[in-house]
């Protein structure tokens, strides 16, 4: 009797791979535990184990197929008849039995297409180049590498495993082991000599695996990058970027998935970056690197693996305080920034169906935040709508409500409504999480209430 | 292969061992100022004095070159003072005016100077610790053979950080000398009630690094371990951990009654280890200098802090635009 064997899901957000190559042949004998195949994720080539015993029977997915969805059959396994126990019929339930994840949640780990105008400091005419997020933050890294001697890199896994989620790829390669470090897992350790190392005169880039982790470090980022300008009187700048992904990956529960916009954001000293898009993260990183001080630079797992149109002119960079108004509408302003985005622009696309023309901002930069953008897109819409991943108390939307409130109070008709994470530690179960992470129902239920409709 | 001998160290001259004299009673006669402008209520907030432990720092300095780096946390006007920033500027940053270091802004707890290499009076405990790795990195990524001298305390050597940072600076072979001052109490709570083992200066040999324990009431021997320690972090064999043993003669803080240690306790180090008088006694067994010419450098000490205090009374707070600037520099 054959068995399917699955397209496995390889990493937590993994919803589709290449079948880069088979390691077996229709007709071999395949003990559990073979290799059977490699398979391509966005982040790397993985071997793919086989869990039972028997003959590979008919390959249904040919070697170089890509797009490959994550549970779709790609081979049968006919079971050793003198193994005599019966192999499990084919089925959903079959892939639980695999060591590798199960089937990813049913939300979607590539957001939705989004009618994306180019960013409006790209100069016309300026060289484009479609490419993922992860090459636009490898690239802008790489470029200033060249331009600037004093920039290094240092994180865990960043030079010879090419990044835990391929950010720094390549990297080693080119500048070599005294530019590109790997680091113990140590995070308050290297954040501090990170920190040491920019009073020294250097421009570290320190990357976090996740922002998870730099809870350990955040007193040298808060205490000792953030604040020592101020308090030697102007004499010792801190020029360092704190970078990694921000906020829930996929699955991973609460303690791998928070968003830390509204903590750093908080903090004079810093400068804190979110972009949602690739051009963006390109030209603000750049930006980050040249700064003269701390940068928090906030990414986003998710987005990783989408790509966008990013300017290839190592030249072009984007000021770090300006936010992106990435569609304008008549009826109300939807603020956001990072993967809130892609909320919010599913949203706005839903709302455009029943009629309502939503305005959407990117603010890009959290701190120093360019409320200016938004109070004059409010002046338009007279509602808003704030949408981001973190928790509502003290949150980024509090905050812009509180300056719309100080602001543009005769001009709003409706109060500000602030769309949030709930306030509840990140569940694991993926119907939970996607309640917790707030919905583009949430967004549209919002906006409806603002627009009295 | 034997191992080479280290190269023979001169022994100080006449003048070194003068000027030893001169920065440590600089910076007990600084410090005693500073408690009583503390006491006038013209110095505020937390205020941590260095009497007692100025053999440390003034050996140490001794064994600096030009370009070495040097980091502390928060009792740390004896190491501005023994690397050459001025005492009127120091002074004044106590009392929070605009002729201070930091303008004021920073105080007792955090001041810096790019002139003089010193990267501060940190004042989280503990957090100095991997900044002076880092600036250890910059001299080593800049292939200089400059040291950083990092200083924290015994209360400081049980933070979690010190010990990524001895893991990182061994296997990076970073040229950061690792200075304990330990004073035998953090805060108010005593070695043998807070850490497990006697021996601090063992700590780091599980990360491969050398550590040796030094009398740190005697500014000749933290020289001599100084100019050893530096020698080979100098020569990019790693870092290296000094603890010196010494004694704080007042509180804590200015605001420490002191009653975790006994009256006896503290007289016995003072008459008995006192590290000014230990070198003034040599250096007139030595015939280096007579009783008046010690007198004469006590004198232009005390005229120099006088000056110093009547600086920092006279400077002016910093004007209130100040609240604004040197949050971020412009990009």
């Amino acid at each position: 009797m054959a068995t399917e064997i699955l397209m496995p899901a390889l990493s937590p957000t993994m919803e589709e791979g290449t079948l880069a190559r088979w390691l077996k042949k229709e007709g071999d004998e395949i003990a559990a535990g073979d290799i059977i195949a490699e398979i391509e994720t966005d982040k790397a080539v993985m071997e793919f184990e086989a869990v039972d015993e028997g003959v590979l029977g008919k390959i249904l997915v040919p070697e170089g197929a890509e797009g490959v969805k994550v549970n779709t059959p790609i081979a049968l396994l006919d079971g050793d008849s003198a193994a005599a126990a019966p192999a499990a019929p084919p089925s959903p339930a079959r892939a639980q039995k695999a060591p590798v994840p199960a089937a990813p949640p049913a939300r979607p780990a590539e957001p939705a297409p989004m009618q994306t105008e180019a960013a409006p400091e790209i100069p016309a005419g300026a060289e484009l180049k479609s490419m993922p997020m992860r090459e636009a933050l490898r690239d802008a890294m790489a470029e200033e590498m060249r331009r600037d001697g004093r920039v290094f890199v240092m994180g865990e896994e960043v030079a010879q495993y090419q990044g835990a989620y391929k950010v720094t790829q390549g990297l080693l390669d080119e500048f070599g082991d005294r530019r590109v470090i790997d680091t113990p897992i140590t995070e308050h350790g290297f954040a501090g000599i990170g920190v040491g190392a920019a009073f020294g005169g250097l421009r570290p880039i320190v990357e976090f695996m996740t922002w998870n982790f730099a809870m350990q470090a955040i007193d040298q980022i808060i205490n000792s990058a953030a604040k020592t300008l101020y308090m030697s009187g102007g004499q010792m700048g801190c020029p360092i970027v704190f970078r990694g992904p921000n906020g829930a990956a996929s699955r991973v529960a609460a303690q791998h998935s928070q968003d830390y916009a509204a903590w750093y954001a908080h903090v004079p000293g810093l400068k804190v970056v979110q972009p949602y898009a690739a051009d963006d993260a390109k030209g603000l990183l750049k930006a980050a690197i040249r700064d003269p001080n701390p940068v928090v630079f906030l990414e986003n797992e998710m987005i990783y693996g989408k790509s966008f149109d990013v300017p290839t002119d190592p030249d072009w960079v984007l000021p770090i305080g300006k936010a992106r108004v990435r569609r304008t509408g008549a009826d109300v302003t939807i603020v956001s920034f990072g993967i809130g985005m892609v909320t919010a622009t599913e949203a706005a696309d839903a709302l455009a169906a029943e009629g309502i023309s939503a305005e959407l901002v990117d603010l890009r930069t959290l701190r120093p935040m360019d409320t200016a953008t938004v109070v004059q897109s409010v002046q338009k819409t007279n509602r808003c709508v704030t949408v981001e991943q973190g928790w509502p108390v003290c949150s980024i939307g509090n905050h812009i409500s509180a300056v719309l409130m100080a602001e543009a109070f005769d001009w709003l008709d409706a109060p500000v409504l602030n769309v949030t994470g709930k306030d509840v530690p990140t569940p694991y179960a993926a119907n939970l999480e996607r309640l917790a992470l707030g919905t583009v129902d949430d967004v549209i239920a919002a906006v409806r209430a603002v627009c009295y409709r | 292969m034997a191992a080479k001998r280290p190269a023979r160290r001169k022994a100080p001259t006449k003048d070194e061992l003068v000027g030893y004299y001169r920065d440590m009673l600089l910076i007990r006669r600084f410090e005693e100022k500073a408690g009583q402008l503390y006491g006038m209520g013209l110095i505020g907030g937390f205020c941590h004095l260095y009497i007692g432990q100025e053999a440390v720092v003034v050996g140490l300095e001794a064994a600096a070159q030009k370009g070495d780096k040097r980091v502390t946390t928060y009792r740390d006007h004896g190491h501005m003072l023994a690397c050459g920033m001025e005492p009127a500027g120091v002074m004044a940053e106590l009392t929070g005016r605009a002729g201070g270091y930091s303008q004021g802004k920073g105080g007792s707890m955090h001041m810096f100077s790019r002139e003089k290499d010193f990267y501060g009076g940190h004042g989280i405990v503990g957090a100095n610790v991997p900044i002076g790795a880092g600036l250890a990195f910059s001299d080593q990524y800049n292939g200089t053979d400059n040291v950083t001298f990092t200083y924290f305390g015994d209360g400081a050597a049980n933070q979690g950080q010190v010990y990524e940072t001895f893991n990182m600076a061994s296997l990076w072979k970073l040229p950061v000398i690792f200075v304990i001052e330990n004073n035998l109490y953090a805060m108010g709570t005593s070695q043998r009630r807070s850490t497990s083992t006697d021996d601090i200066y063992t700590r780091g040999k599980p990360f491969g690094i050398p550590g040796e324990l030094v009398d740190g009431m005697d500014v000749l021997k933290m020289r001599e371990a100084g100019l050893k320690a530096a020698a080979h972090a100098r020569a990019g064999k790693g870092p290296y951990i000094l603890e010196a043993l010494t004694y704080r003669y007042r509180g804590h803080s200015m605001s420490d009654p002191a009653k975790y240690r006994t009256r006896e306790e503290v007289q016995k180090m003072r008459t008995e280890k006192d590290p000014i008088a230990f070198l003034r006694e040599l250096l007139i067994e030595k015939g280096h200098a007579d009783d008046e010419a010690l007198k004469a450098i006590d004198k232009a000490v005390k005229a120099e802090v006088n000056a110093a205090a009547d600086f920092a009374r006279e400077s002016p707070e910093p004007d209130p635009a100040e609240l604004w600037t040197d949050v971020l520099i412009d990009a």
